[in-house]
């Protein structure tokens, strides 16, 4: 899986909260990564500052893997600054 | 149940080096570590003691530390150093029968900026929901449990600048009663915030001394103006004796009594007849059944502030008479590190019952005419030393007195 919105979730993945490059995966789930229900709001915080698009609080509940976050932000129109 | 309490473990993350014996060193070479806070540009008095280049993310990982306040970073690093150097294993230890207590002055006061700023700049909705658990002090107890699965009783004790003492005190007793079989105690703070340091320099607490930081902390000193701030974790494993001696433990050191009290004077200011600090002196010399005279050295609270070194000084001299044992003041190197200070003191005093040798008092270059101690200066005194006593005197009138004994 490759698109400007997965590439800036994975940055924001390893920048902010630390994760390693190897263990984002599109099936990656946000537990895999040891993020828990508190890092999950500040995700969709990070991800309404840099791709201008609110995840809400439910949504953010159902977040399961990486591929479906991406899905969701792609659906509300997430946009990534300098990419095409 | 003996009333000896053995230390089995130290750990030090302070101004003066990260890790127990790089502290030591720079102690004993009584050079202080305060220096110009580029943190603190802007604030009238931007000097401060720092742990210089303590990194949380390369010391815990990215991934914990970024989760973390700056004063649970420290506390962590500094426990698990102390559970290292006592040997026993969380990993096989009867986690309900181990206990932390651990004080703090002031919590996650970095965080708390940060976020309120952004409350202000970008509104509710923006702030961290980590905000409460990053700056609540008891959050150091908490997550010492968690990494080192300790599931006895667990509070952080508040205070002020005996933060660190009371926790040590309270764990003895915990140890005393058979609440727990272990105590993982100390101090942690890191508090080093423009916003603090900003509210400390209106109370005139802190030196003036900008242009020459690493003479600004000197403590008893007749040209004390105040003292510099400080941040840092101090944490000892306590054990019972006869516990410590079964598993066959390498006991550091012993803590064989503690006092406290309150002022009941003044917000800030100490009593200047030092009743309250009088009755904390008292009560940890008859807890430990001793008398003044069998005391070696005192580990002053010593802070550089003109009136709390001249109160001491007058309480020393009262109980112990006119020629109490020698007297120093780490704060002179470390400056003051607030919450964590009685902890990081009490670890100094056990290394100097270990080691025989008392560390100099930094920058004492002209004893204040009024304070009649001998003040250890200028190099350490190679003596052995059977007891000390470890003052801390805190804000709100609050003093802790530890009494430790050769091991």
């Amino acid at each position: 899986m490759s698109s400007a919105v997965y590439d800036k979730v994975k940055e924001l993945l390893i920048d902010k909260f630390g994760v390693s490059e190897d263990e984002v995966s599109p099936e990656a789930t946000f537990s895999d990564l040891d993020l828990d229900s508190l890092d999950l709001v500040e995700f969709a915080l990070a991800a309404e500052e840099e791709m201008g698009v609110r995840i809400s609080d439910e949504e953010a509940e159902q977040l399961d893997t990486l591929d479906d976050t991406v899905k969701l932000l792609e659906k509300k129109g997430a946009t990534v600054e300098g990419a095409g | 149940m003996t009333a000896d309490i053995a230390i089995t473990g130290l750990g030090l993350v302070t101004p003066a080096g990260i890790g127990v014996e790089s502290s030591w060193q720079r102690i004993l070479s009584g050079r202080s570590a305060a220096a110009k806070d580029p943190n603190l540009a802007g604030i009238p008095i931007d000097i401060s003691c720092r742990v210089a280049d303590f990194d949380g993310n390369e010391l815990l990982g990215r991934k914990v530390a970024r989760r973390l306040d700056r004063f649970v970073q420290l506390g962590l690093v500094a426990a698990r150093e102390a559970i290292d150097d006592s040997r026993l294993d969380p990993q096989t230890w009867d986690g309900a029968r181990v206990g932390a207590v651990i004080g703090c002055g002031m919590g996650g006061a970095a965080t708390w900026e940060a976020q309120h700023t952004t409350l202000i700049q970008k509104g509710p909705e923006r702030v961290s929901p980590l905000l409460i658990p990053m700056l609540i002090p008891n959050m150091v107890a908490g997550h010492i449990a968690i990494e080192f699965n300790a599931n006895g009783p667990n509070l952080v004790t508040a205070t002020a600048c005996t933060s660190g003492a009371t926790a040590i005190g309270v764990a003895r007793d915990l140890l005393r009663t058979g609440a727990c079989d272990v105590v993982i105690a100390g101090g942690a703070e890191a508090g080093l915030t423009p916003l603090s340091i900003a509210a400390f320099g209106q109370m005139h607490a802190l030196s003036a001394r900008v242009d020459d930081p690493a003479s600004a902390s000197r403590p008893f000193d007749a040209d004390r103006d105040g003292f510099v701030a400080a941040e840092a974790a101090g944490i000892l494993i306590l054990e019972r004796a006869e516990d410590a001696a079964a598993r066959g433990a390498t006991v550091r050191a012993r803590l064989i009594g503690y006092g406290a009290s309150a002022d009941a004077h003044h917000i800030t200011a100490p009593d200047p007849d030092g009743v309250g600090v009088g009755l904390a002196i008292t009560a940890a010399l008859d807890a430990a059944d001793l008398t003044p005279d069998e005391v070696g050295h005192i580990n002053a609270h010593g802070t550089s502030t003109p009136l709390n070194d001249a109160a001491e000084g007058r309480v020393i001299n009262r109980i112990f008479g006119d020629d109490a044992p020698p007297v120093t003041s780490t704060k002179g190197v470390t400056g003051h590190s607030l919450g964590a200070a009685g902890a990081i003191e009490a670890a100094f005093g056990a290394l100097t019952l270990e080691r025989g040798r008392i560390p100099p008092t930094a920058n004492l270059e002209k004893q204040d005419p009024e304070i009649t101690l001998d003040v250890v200066s200028g190099a350490p005194r190679e003596t052995a030393v059977d007891v000390v006593v470890s003052n801390s005197f805190g804000f709100g009138g609050q003093n802790g007195v530890l009494v430790l004994a050769r091991a």
